[in-house]
């Protein structure tokens, strides 16, 4: 049995992320990560506590680290820099923000270097064996609804990545904290106070933003890859009431198009693999304000999982 | 001198020694690629070879991403070409297409698995004014440059500053010769246009000597060698593909050069392919070029620098005084452009913003659409 990153001694993490790095499984993807911040740590500790710990991966596809640049800058107005294979993408973010940093550094690797699946900007969950996929812009409810979902029971794949195998558009999981900003964090916390949330960011250029630990079955079963069932694009509404409506696929393709990262870029295995998955999904729009009543819904839409 | 060699370049010339890599072997092998822009081209090799069964799949992964985007590339690359085919039809001028556009529409190896940052064509310097306004009629704008730029390359270079389409985003150069008129070399644009082959209907390549000299000159006229390796590899497979290819190409080489006052660069090209590569190349090609040849001193000041820059950017490559070449090369690529009376003052005012605005170009983590522009290299000199 292979040991959890939570049964790590926080300080041991921590002196591990300072010098040879921890690595980091999660889904088909491996990543070393090394930082000297603190809040690195016990957000990791905390949020990925459930993924197995490995001592060394003698592959790893994204070699980060969070650091500043130099000494000065660790004692004045302390910045870090994303460090991606000794190249830094990014502009430097207080280390107050170092948490967060993380986290869209992470989902920027997926997003810019990984072209093997077709990738949709969604949150895919799952239930009766079949996946739900809501493809958003930023600021839909997206990952609010997400969160709400994994805390009633469904087993969470990403809030972030909806990546579909270009073989059979089936839905590899990438199980990673799901990212709540502003007002969000508080509605989640009201809807479920036993949720667990990582280190707290504020003034982020998306305002305050806090990341929710995954239930331990999701990051179980983190490779365990899930057939199409539902395509739904969520929008909250506020004041309004819950609305679950068909939409016809033709346009379902297309608006789930505007949501890929490299649906284009995949060209002609781009069109393919999208019409494979509109095909085995029944497609819908979804507009809520309150979400015990979209949990219910969407608990009533899992029974027509065939 | 230091030949050190280095995994990416052991696999580039010796291909079926990839079979053999451990999966740590492929972990430094993976970033290597990638910073020196190859990770296309080594799946385009391992698609060649037949070897994908072979091989784990994990780093597959990342060549084989790289290399998908290299396919889009080709695609847009091809419509791009079309597209500026009809804009500039009316003034019966043709798209001549330089460097990697060029090598995608001949659709030689080379291009398999390549990545472009953007279309550079050539148009004769007498019609570049129509020609811009018809792209720009077309949609292909120039960025809102400080005045200060703009007449850098209008005054001083040999393009207009660069173009963007507004709807589709491609990035467009348009030259009107292939260095500045205040370069040292003055190749006849007039000839290099007179010898330019069509590929498709009004679409255009250089001449295939052209395109070697044109390749040799960029790469060791710039001061830019963060994909230094990759330069070295599209000359190493231009040279081999027409020597194969074409009957009469190494002979008609070191005279074209001459003719156009290029064979300095010419030969760095033949000497650092041989070098670096192994490119097989005929001797009496070798000895011809010698024409181009600095003094000895020059020469080991050359190779020790060069060695150096034509290395991937990643610090497992890495020499000793590597970022020192580099800089150096830098500056030595700013007085090729210009004579120092003009040179002096743009770099000083080129410095100075730099300074003030230091990382401007960078985006923000939350947009992932963006693909980040690297930091010039050399600045990490300083930094070190």
């Amino acid at each position: 049995m292979m040991p959890h990153i939570s049964e790590l001694d926080l300080q041991h993490l921590h002196s591990l992320l300072r010098s040879t790095g921890l690595y980091l499984k999660t889904g088909p993807f491996t990543y070393r990560i090394r930082s000297s911040v603190p809040s690195i740590a016990e957000g990791l500790h905390l949020l990925y506590g459930d993924n197995p710990y490995f001592q060394q991966l003698d592959f790893v596809d994204f070699d980060i680290r969070l650091d500043s640049p130099n000494r000065l800058r660790r004692r004045f107005r302390p910045k870090l820099d994303f460090y991606f294979d000794h190249q830094t993408p990014f502009k430097p973010l207080p280390v107050t923000q170092a948490y967060a940093f993380l986290e869209w550094g992470m989902n920027w690797c997926i997003s810019v270097h990984m072209n093997q699946y077709l990738k949709l900007h969604a949150a895919v969950l799952e239930k009766n064996g079949k996946a739900l996929v809501m493809p958003a812009a930023p600021g839909s409810g997206k990952s609010t609804l997400c969160a709400a979902l994994m805390l009633r029971g469904w087993r969470l794949l990403s809030d972030e990545h909806a990546l579909v195998s270009l073989q059979d558009a089936s839905l590899i999981p990438v199980c990673r904290p799901v990212s709540l900003k502003n007002q969000s964090i508080d509605v989640i916390k009201n809807f479920e106070p036993a949720a667990v949330f990582g280190p707290v960011c504020e003034d982020t250029h998306k305002g305050t933003v806090v990341h929710m630990q995954p239930d331990s079955r999701s990051v179980e079963l983190d490779d365990q890859r899930v057939e199409p069932g539902w395509l739904v694009f969520p929008k909250y509404v506020p004041e309004s009431e819950t609305r679950l409506t068909e939409r016809i696929k033709e346009t379902a393709f297309l608006k789930a198009g505007d949501q890929s990262f490299n649906y284009s870029l995949l060209g002609a295995k781009g069109f393919e693999v999208m019409s494979k998955l509109v095909g085995a999904s029944d497609c819908y729009n979804f507009s809520y304000s309150n979400l015990d009543e979209a949990v219910t819904t969407f608990d009533k839409l899992s029974e027509t999982a065939a | 001198m230091s030949r050190v060699s280095y995994l990416l370049l052991d696999v580039l010339r010796y291909p079926e020694t990839l079979t053999g890599l451990t999966l740590s072997e492929w972990n430094q092998l993976i970033p290597q690629a990638r910073h020196a822009l190859l990770l296309g081209r080594l799946h385009a090799l391992i698609l060649h070879k037949g070897l994908l069964d072979e091989l784990p799949e994990q780093p597959l992964n990342h060549t084989l991403s790289a290399y998908l985007a290299s396919e889009k590339q080709r695609a847009t690359t091809a419509w791009e070409a079309t597209k500026l085919s009809r804009a500039l039809d009316s003034l019966q001028l043709p798209v001549i297409l330089l460097k990697g556009g060029a090598y995608f529409q001949t659709n030689l190896q080379i291009s398999q698995g390549r990545l472009l940052s953007d279309i550079d064509i050539l148009v004769p310097k007498a019609k570049l004014d129509e020609a811009e306004q018809r792209l720009n009629a077309e949609g292909w704008m120039s960025n809102k440059l400080a005045e200060y730029d703009q007449r850098y390359y209008r005054e001083w270079m040999h393009e207009i500053p660069p173009l963007k389409h507004i709807t589709r985003g491609s990035f467009l150069d348009v030259h009107h010769t292939i260095l500045p008129p205040t370069a040292k070399y003055r190749p006849d644009p007039a000839k290099i246009m007179a010898a330019a082959k069509e590929i498709t209907p009004g679409v255009y390549t250089l001449g295939s000597v052209d395109m070697v000299i044109h390749s040799a000159t960029h790469l060791f006229h710039e001061g830019d060698f963060d994909h230094g390796l990759r330069d070295i590899l599209d000359l190493h497979g231009l040279l081999t593909y027409f020597g194969d290819h074409e009957p009469g190409f190494w002979d008609e080489l070191v005279p074209r050069a001459i003719e156009l006052d290029l064979i300095n660069p010419l030969y760095y090209a033949l000497h650092y392919c041989s070098l670096i590569l192994a490119t097989d190349i005929p001797q009496r090609v070798i000895q011809q070029a010698k024409q181009g040849e600095p003094n000895p001193l020059m020469s080991r000041v050359m190779d020790w620098l060069f060695m150096r820059a034509l290395r991937p950017d990643h610090p497992s490559c890495d020499l000793p005084f590597t970022g020192f070449a580099r800089l150096l090369l830098y500056v030595r690529s700013h007085y090729l452009r210009m004579p120092l009376h003009l040179l002096i003052p743009h770099l000083s005012r080129k410095a100075w913003r730099r300074r003030v605005a230091d990382k401007g170009e960078q985006t923000a983590p939350g947009e992932a659409f963006n693909i980040p522009k690297p930091k010039p290299s050399f600045w990490r000199f300083w930094a070190r």
